[in-house]
Formats: C-alpha cells, structure tokens, sequence
C-alpha cells in the first residue's frame, strides 16, 4: 500500500489535474440540455483528438528541454496530403493512410537531423522547418478543398457501432459484450490505443528513459553513456509521427485539405499550452504525455463550457486567455515561499 | 571548420553580422540580375526602393529591437503580436495630443505584466506571454467587436510613419533613434551589462549583485514599449489599426535577431546583427515578391534561407 501511496504523491500534480477535467466536464455535461449522451461525447472527442495528438508530439521535445514549434506545420502539412490520398479503393486509402504517417515521421526525423547534425537550437530550427513544411503544405493545397472518402469520415469521426458498421463487422448483429461499449466515440478509442501503444512503450525504452534524462542534464546523461544523438533523433521522429497522426485525424475530420498558417501557428501555441497545463516542465526532464493530453482536455473542455453558459463570443478569447495567465500562475506560487533566491536559478 | 580568410579577421561576434550582410548583396545581385533578364532594368539598386524597403524594414526593426533585448536575457516575448495592435488601437481610439502616450502606456503596462510573471512568479517567458497575448488579444477583440476600428490614426503618427524629409521616410528616423538608444543602452550602461550577464548565467549575476529581477522586469518593458511604438507606427503607414495587424510580426523579429547573430539562448549578440537581420529579410520578401513567387515557395526559402544563416554561424558550441 506504501507503494501506491508513493506513487499518488508523485503523481499529485496529474491527479489534480484529472480531477480539474472530470469537474468540469460534468458540469458542462450537467448543463448541456443533452448532456451525459453519446452524441455529445463523440463531438467533444472529434474536436480533442487533433490538438491531443499535437500535445504529445510537443511534450517530447519539451521533455528533453527544447521546443518544437513546427508541430501545427507538420499538422497541416500531412493533412493536405491525406486530402490528395485518400480517396479511391481500401487499398488505396491504406497506402493513403500509411504515406501520410510516414511523411509525419520524415518531418520529424528532417527536424532530428537539423537539431542533431547542424547543432541548431531545437526552437529556431523547427521555426524554420516549419515555414518549409507549410511552405510544402501550400504547394499540394494552394486553395482549401479535396474530398475525402466518405466512408472512413463517417467510420471515425462517430461511435464505435458506426465504426464495425462501416468496416462491416458483426453484419449479423452486435454481439452481447460488445453492445456496452457501442456508444464510446471511436476517436477516444484511437486516442487510448495511440497513448498505450506509442507513448507507454517509449517511455519505457531506453531511448524514452534517456530523452528524459537529457531534459534533466544533458552532460550528465552524456557521461552516463547514453546515446544522446540517436535519442534526439527518436525523439523527434516519434514527434513528427504523433503530429502527423493529428494531421490525418483533421483531414478526416473535415473531409478536406487546407493549408491555414493562422491555424497551424495556433496549434502550435495551443499545444505549449496543453503540455504546460499537462504538468510537463519547459526546462525538461519532468512530465509526460498523458499529462498532456488531460492539459488539452481542460484547455477545451473551458472552451466547451462557454458555448454552454452563453458568454458573449466577444469575450471568450479574454476568458481563455485569463485561465490559462491563472492556470499557470497557480504552479507558480511556491516560489513565493523560497527562502534562498538561488533557489530560483537553474 | 574552415572559414574564408575574409572572415577571420573579424572577432565572433560581429561575424554573423559579416555573412548576414555578405546575404543581402548576394540577394540584391540575384534580384537585380532577374529583373535585368527579365525586363531590362535594374529597379532593386534605385534610392528610392532601398529607402522603401528600409521604411517597411523600420516597423520590423523597432520590435525586432525589443525582442532582442528579451532573447539577450534567455527570454522570449510572444506578446508582441498583439502589443503590437493594442497599442496602435488605443492610440487611434484615444485620438488628439495623448495618443502616443496612450499607446506607448499600453506598450509599459504589458511589459510590467510580462515583467512580473517572468521575473517574479517565475513563469516560463515561452508561456507566460503566450497567455497575456491572448487576454490582449481578448481585450482587443472586446474593445472592437472584432472589426476593424472606425478611428484613424492622428497627423502626427503619419507624420512619424509615412510622411518624408527630403525623400526620407520619418519611420526611418524613428528607427535610427531606437537603434541608437538600444546601442548605448548595451554599450554603454551598466544595465547593457547586467543584460549580457544574466543571459550568461543569470545565477552568476545575481550573486555579483545585478537585481536581476528589475532588469528583467525592464526588458520587458522595454520590448512591450518596441511593440506599441511600432504598432503606432503601422497604424499611422495604414492610416487606422486593424485585427492581427501584429500577427505577421512575432516571428520574423525572431529570425531577425537570430540571423544577426544572438545567441537563441541568450547572453551573446550584438545590436548591429539584429539591424542587418532585418533588411536580409525585409529584402528577401521583397525580391521573392519582385519574382512573382508564390506564397509556398516564399514559404519554403524563408526557412531554408534560416537554417543556411543558422548551418553557417550559429551552431552552438555544445558537443
């Protein structure tokens, strides 16, 4: 029981912040004239995944003390290609699918080798990957449009008994364990499977337990023969697959290709602020991207309760901008209380 | 790696500012050997267009000049997009005599804000600007109703932006006076120094007895008061502010002062770098533009262009 204990004071920061989230999510599901439905979960999914799959490829960099700042272009960069690719047969959608996901990885592992090889800081050298990405993204989408097969829309931007409906599955009827879960949105399901299936196994690999231990000292985790350079390059690959997985999601999500530069630059900015309110510190080495993921569910969630409560759209921004000055400013009220001023130095 | 023996004479830090500008010959070389190839003139080395570019470069100088002071410190201010449209909104809503004041009040109070939360809560600057640009722009937005302002600006900021002496855009000059002031402040004061130290290693400065904070603090101020002046500025060129009017801003001061040689993470660089680094870029829209490139390829050879300038002098050290 020690154990457990142990591991809820480490994870108290996380814990509050999922606690944060469940409240007010239930108010706003308690306000929503159709609140605690299925309909209302698949949307607010819809509307999370992007931003969340963002969040995750930002906490990484972070993580090792950088900063990605072209995560909105890779974003819009692959879903400008999904726009031209997916379309036509089911293996064509496959290929579709698995040449958006490698060009997501490619941009990151472009990113990697900027950082690593040419020694650039990580927020300088992905401003300007970024403007090539976008840059690129212009060049397949000059004007917004493409129109994406219907079927894969339908099949993941609602609940999972569309999904089996879609692709086809128990044609004669739902079977009895499945009929429970029919309701959960298939978006939220992928967003589980992308968190257990990349993030927890990374964390768990040396290169994962090295990126952190970067963020921490570099030097020291030079010394300790890490393999600094290969890690880097991991780590940005791995960011650049996570973006290029909430690019893909956009595309289908809204049947069509744009390549937006407002957009993609507030993506990026949203997606610092997720991981900040994720609990992942800037200057690296503590965090992760779970906790990220719940810092964007409450970064949205707040947006969702202001459609529900009626402020003028002419404030929101004010308001978003207000919790998001207080959020932060909540973590940093210890440092009121330090005794020793070099404390405060790192 | 071996440097051409052109450059290495110079001392490390003014040889950014030397390739930077060994750039912008190549880029005018490349532009006017285009224009000549394709109409038969050589408009890129005419007076009056560098004295255009250097005009438009004024509004991109004055807060690339702010943003260096903060990069200097190992800070940044994302705030400038909409420091940069409050300060010319107020100012065009205030109207008469007090509009600069009013703007230029703006510029201060964000900066104090910015101030209090890095120097004092000890926020990520990365973050904690992020979140006062968007309450500015939340203000703005509520301020406006989201449209662009009625209000125009007043004679004397057109007189500032777009009015000339003798051929010589006043913006110009209003850029020449912040470019002297930020070289004295750097150079010549203690509080140039306590910059570079706490950029350096801001523990090292506090212990040598620099109030870090209040330098910190300054800075900010400093760069909001960039970012107001030359939102006024912009709103006097335009003749009325309008939404995002600072938005296409944020990033390229960055690259500016990143081009000219600062160090991203703060403690090295020298104000003369941020100015060549301004009108590599101002040049390079414009010669991209001249070419009739589209926005993608525009897109595409600003980053390339970056990380070039970047591969050539500013690798850290760092194994």
């Amino acid at each position: 029981m020690s154990d457990l204990g142990l591991r809820l004071r480490q994870n108290a920061y996380l814990l509050s912040v999922i606690v944060l989230f469940a409240l007010v999510y239930l108010l706003y599901h308690a306000a929503h004239p159709k609140g605690f439905s299925s309909a209302v979960l698949v949307q607010n999914s819809n509307e999370v995944f992007s931003l969340a799959m963002l969040a995750m490829a930002q906490t990484i960099p972070v993580l090792m003390g950088g900063l990605d700042l072209s995560v909105g272009a890779v974003m819009t960069l692959v879903d400008c290609l999904a726009s031209h690719l997916l379309v036509g047969t089911t293996t064509q959608i496959a290929l579709g699918v698995l040449a958006c996901l490698v060009t997501g990885a490619l941009a990151g592992f472009v990113n990697g080798c900027v950082v690593v090889y040419g020694r650039i800081q990580p927020i300088i050298a992905t401003l300007a990957t970024g403007a090539i990405y976008i840059g690129l993204a212009l060049f397949l989408r000059p004007t917004p449009g493409g129109k994406l097969d219907e079927d894969i829309n339908w099949a993941m931007t609602n609940a999972l008994d569309d999904f089996v409906g879609t692709v086809g599955l128990f044609s004669d009827g739902l079977p009895a364990w499945f009929r429970p879960i029919a309701g959960v949105p298939t978006s939220l399901v992928l967003l589980v499977l992308v968190a257990t299936l990349i993030w927890v196994p990374f964390r768990r690999s040396v290169t994962g337990r090295a990126v952190y231990a970067i963020g921490s000292s570099e030097q020291a985790a030079y010394m300790s023969g890490l393999d600094i350079n290969r890690a880097k390059l991991t780590a940005f690959t791995l960011a650049g697959l996570l973006a290029g997985i909430g690019g893909l999601f956009l595309a289908i999500q809204t049947s069509s290709g744009n390549a937006d530069i407002p957009q993609a630059g507030g993506y990026t900015l949203s997606s610092i602020a997720s991981v900040v309110i994720g609990g992942t510190s800037l200057l690296g080495g503590s965090g992760s991207a779970i906790g990220s993921i719940f810092g964007t569910a409450v970064l949205k969630v707040i947006s969702f309760n202001f459609r529900i409560f009626d402020i003028a759209p002419l404030l929101q921004p004010m308001f978003e901008g207000l919790v998001l000055l207080s959020a932060i400013s909540l973590g940093a009220l210890r440092m009121l209380r330090v005794k020793n001023q070099l404390e405060l130095f790192r | 790696m071996s440097r051409p023996a052109l450059l290495s004479g110079l001392s490390p830090d003014d040889r950014p500012t030397a390739i930077a500008g060994l750039f912008i010959l190549v880029i005018l070389a490349a532009g006017t050997g285009y224009t000549l190839a394709k109409f038969g003139n050589a408009p890129l080395l005419q007076p009056g267009y560098l004295l255009q570019q250097l005009q438009i470069g004024a509004f991109l100088g004055i807060i690339a000049a702010g943003m260096m002071l903060v990069i200097l410190i190992s800070q940044i201010d994302l705030s400038v997009p909409w420091t940069v449209a409050a300060g010319a909104m107020t100012a065009t809503a205030v109207g008469g005599p007090w509009a600069i004041p009013a703007g230029i009040a703006v510029g201060v109070c964000v900066g104090v804000v910015n101030g209090i939360g890095v120097a004092y809560l000890r926020i990520p600057s990365m973050i904690f600007t992020l979140g006062v640009n968007a309450v500015m722009r939340g203000l703005m937005v509520a301020h406006t109703g989201g449209f662009a302002p009625q209000t125009t600006a007043t004679d004397l900021m057109r007189f500032l932006a777009a009015d000339r002496t003798l051929g010589v855009p006043h913006a110009i000059f209003m850029w020449l006076a912040v470019s002297v002031f930020m070289i004295v402040l750097l150079r010549r004061t203690s509080y140039g120094r306590a910059i570079y130290a706490i950029g350096n290693k801001e523990a090292a400065a506090y212990l040598s007895g620099v109030p870090t904070r209040r330098v910190t603090l300054l800075a900010f101020v400093i760069c909001g008061v960039c970012a107001s002046l030359a939102g006024m500025l912009l709103a006097g060129y335009a003749t009325k502010a309008y939404q995002g009017m600072g938005d296409a801003y944020v990033l390229p001061a960055i690259a500016a002062v990143v081009i000219g040689g600062t160090n991203i993470l703060g403690g090295r660089g020298s104000y003369l770098g941020t100015v060549v680094g301004v009108i590599l870029i101002v040049l390079l829209n414009s010669v991209l533009s001249i070419m009739e490139m589209p926005e993608a390829g525009r897109q595409i050879i600003y980053g390339l262009v970056i990380i070039l300038m970047l591969l050539v002098h500013g690798r850290d050290g760092r194994a």
